[in-house]
């Protein structure tokens, strides 16, 4: 077994068991901790694959701020999983669907010796100084410039979408200044300095100022 | 010299000494990143006390300048002490994925063209993708410690660092545009104008250089974006439950994180070890580790300068900050600067 090969069982035995306990763990927390794991070492497996550039940026986008966010609700979340538990039954059926497909779809990749693709030539290695994250940007930018453009559009919709359907205008109860004006605030405004010579108080006067 | 040195232990160990050598070296690393980390506090709290008209520590040592390591021995003997109810393993865990996190950035921060752990090509994207890992250490912390002080900073904390890296990553667009390279190396030799300081990236990329200085006082939790602390209302934020040496881990991945960023700084927009004066100038022209040190301890004293001069930021000003001003702002100077670099008006790079 060469070292690379070590590295490949060590990541995804990793891998498979922190897939495993995304969907065992009884506390959510731990699920979405333990999927940050799955993520960290597919991305591991990525780089191995000489996808360093998609490695680097599953960590980024999805362990880096997608998980964060989910962490964030996840955390909020009160779960009674006696609750939980109720539905198990209605929704068996769709979800044994979902299972029968998946497992129909893995049979269907990890079957290709059987299919005759087992004689798929390897793919040859990039030569020296290969930068995968050049290529990508050129081949984004030149021939797929189109689709590109399309799917960043679709994402620019679904943002505003998003916006659109969960803002809330809040009354203005007219306390609240705007920011914008709160900020600028400068000294003068709230504070008026006034020049006070010392004076050596009168002592009958202190008394009286006492005793009141 | 060091290599007739070296020849003993290579011959002694054979296949195994790349990896060796590699782990000393990570560990003078650590060592020098500690003693600056100690150091940083007591300039902090030196630099602070003359701000405020105060003196400083002053007992331990000639100046206070053993306080570092008294406080470093106070901190290691306290009690650790995990409150009721805690997730003791992900509560212990916490302090130290900080730390790590705070750490393995350094892995791709060059500070000269060779001595560098890793000089791979996608550095900053590599660099991004760990400092947005940092805000893991802070979440955990407050979610395990089972106290509600501590989990509202690190929602705080959360929410602050995820707004503010979207500023952070188009700051670091420009700067791979203007570079042409992800490669950290790649982009200080970039810089390498004639002209000395006025070839750094900090001139064409000036709104970017402000709005990357801003996001990283925020990104590091530092005053005053310090809400996830903010001792007036949630009394110490996220690690309010940790004593001793959890504590310490918490206080030095900060540093570490101030540290670094300061250092990114210097290599991204201060042009990292080039020497501010052109290299016609004797002597002073020559490049050299000493005017990275420099810039990069010039940042950290800006960092403390800040901590003394503002009053912490309300919540929901932070925010606005982050969202309506510094997204708006880099988004706007990467398309000026995209149309600016087609133009024979940019003289930066060849």
């Amino acid at each position: 077994m060469t070292f690379q090969e070590i590295i490949f069982w060590f990541f995804s035995a990793v891998l498979v068991f922190a897939a495993l306990r995304v969907i065992t763990a009884r506390n959510p927390v731990h699920a979405a901790l333990f999927l940050v794991l799955a993520f960290c070492t597919s991305a591991g497996l990525w780089i191995q694959l000489e996808a360093e550039f998609l490695g680097i940026a599953l960590i980024l986008v999805y362990v880096g701020a997608v998980m964060v966010l989910f962490l964030f609700v996840v955390m909020m979340l009160d779960i009674n999983i006696e609750r939980l538990r109720q539905g198990f039954w209605s929704y068996l059926p769709v979800g044994g669907l979902v299972a029968a497909l998946l497992v129909v779809e893995m049979a269907l990749v990890l079957g290709g010796p059987w299919f005759g693709l087992g004689e798929a030539p390897r793919p040859a290695p990039a030569p020296e100084g290969y930068s995968n994250t050049k290529e990508l940007g050129r081949l984004i930018y030149t021939d797929y410039v189109y689709p590109f453009e399309l799917a960043a559009v679709i994402l620019l919709v679904a943002i505003v979408a998003a916006i659109a359907l969960t803002l809330r205008r809040r009354k203005s109860s007219g306390r609240q200044m705007d920011v914008a004006q709160q900020v600028q605030v400068k000294r003068a405004d709230r504070v008026r300095m006034v020049s006070m010579p010392a004076v050596k108080e009168d002592k009958v006067e202190a008394k009286e100022e006492g005793g009141k | 010299m060091i290599d007739t040195l070296l020849v003993y232990p290579q011959q002694l160990l054979g296949p195994l000494w790349p990896t060796v050598w590699l782990l000393v070296k990570i560990l003078a690393l650590i060592v020098v990143l500690m003693v600056v980390f100690a150091y940083v506090t007591y300039a902090e709290r030196k630099i602070i006390g003359f701000i405020q008209l105060r003196i400083g520590p002053n007992r331990v040592g000639p100046l206070g300048l053993i306080q570092p390591w008294a406080d470093a021995v106070k901190l290691l003997t306290k009690e650790i002490v995990v409150p009721t109810g805690a997730n003791k393993l992900l509560f212990i865990t916490a302090p130290s994925l900080a730390f790590m996190m705070a750490i393995a950035a350094w892995a791709v921060v060059p500070f000269s063209p060779e001595a560098v752990f890793s000089n791979i090509d996608a550095g900053l994207l590599y660099l991004l993708a760990m400092t947005s890992l940092g805000v893991y250490g802070v979440l955990i912390a407050g979610w395990a410690s089972n106290s509600k002080y501590a989990f509202l900073g690190s929602l705080r904390s959360a929410a602050q660092i995820v707004s503010y890296e979207i500023a952070m990553g188009f700051a670091l667009v420009g700067v791979l545009m203007a570079a042409q390279s992800l490669n950290l190396v790649q982009i200080v030799q970039a810089q390498q104008g004639g002209a000395g300081l006025l070839s750094w990236f900090w001139v064409p990329l000036f709104p970017l250089f402000v709005v990357y200085l801003i996001s990283g006082v925020a990104e590091t939790n530092r005053a005053p974006f310090d809400v996830a602390e903010g001792e007036s209302e949630i009394v110490a934020g996220f690690h309010v439950e940790y004593s001793g040496m959890a504590f310490s881990v918490f206080f030095m991945a900060e540093y570490m994180n101030m540290i670094l960023i300061a250092m990114l700084t210097a290599l991204l927009f201060l042009g990292g070890w080039l020497s501010p004066f052109p290299a016609s100038v004797p002597a002073l022209g020559a490049a050299g580790l000493h005017w990275l040190v420099l810039k990069a301890g010039f940042i950290l004293f800006c960092f403390l300068w800040f901590r003394a001069t503002f009053p912490r930021y309300r919540y929901d000003q932070i925010m606005r900050l982050g969202w309506k001003i510094f997204i708006p702002v880099t988004l706007v100077w990467i398309v000026v600067l995209g149309a600016w670099m087609q133009t024979p008006l940019w003289i930066w790079w060849k």
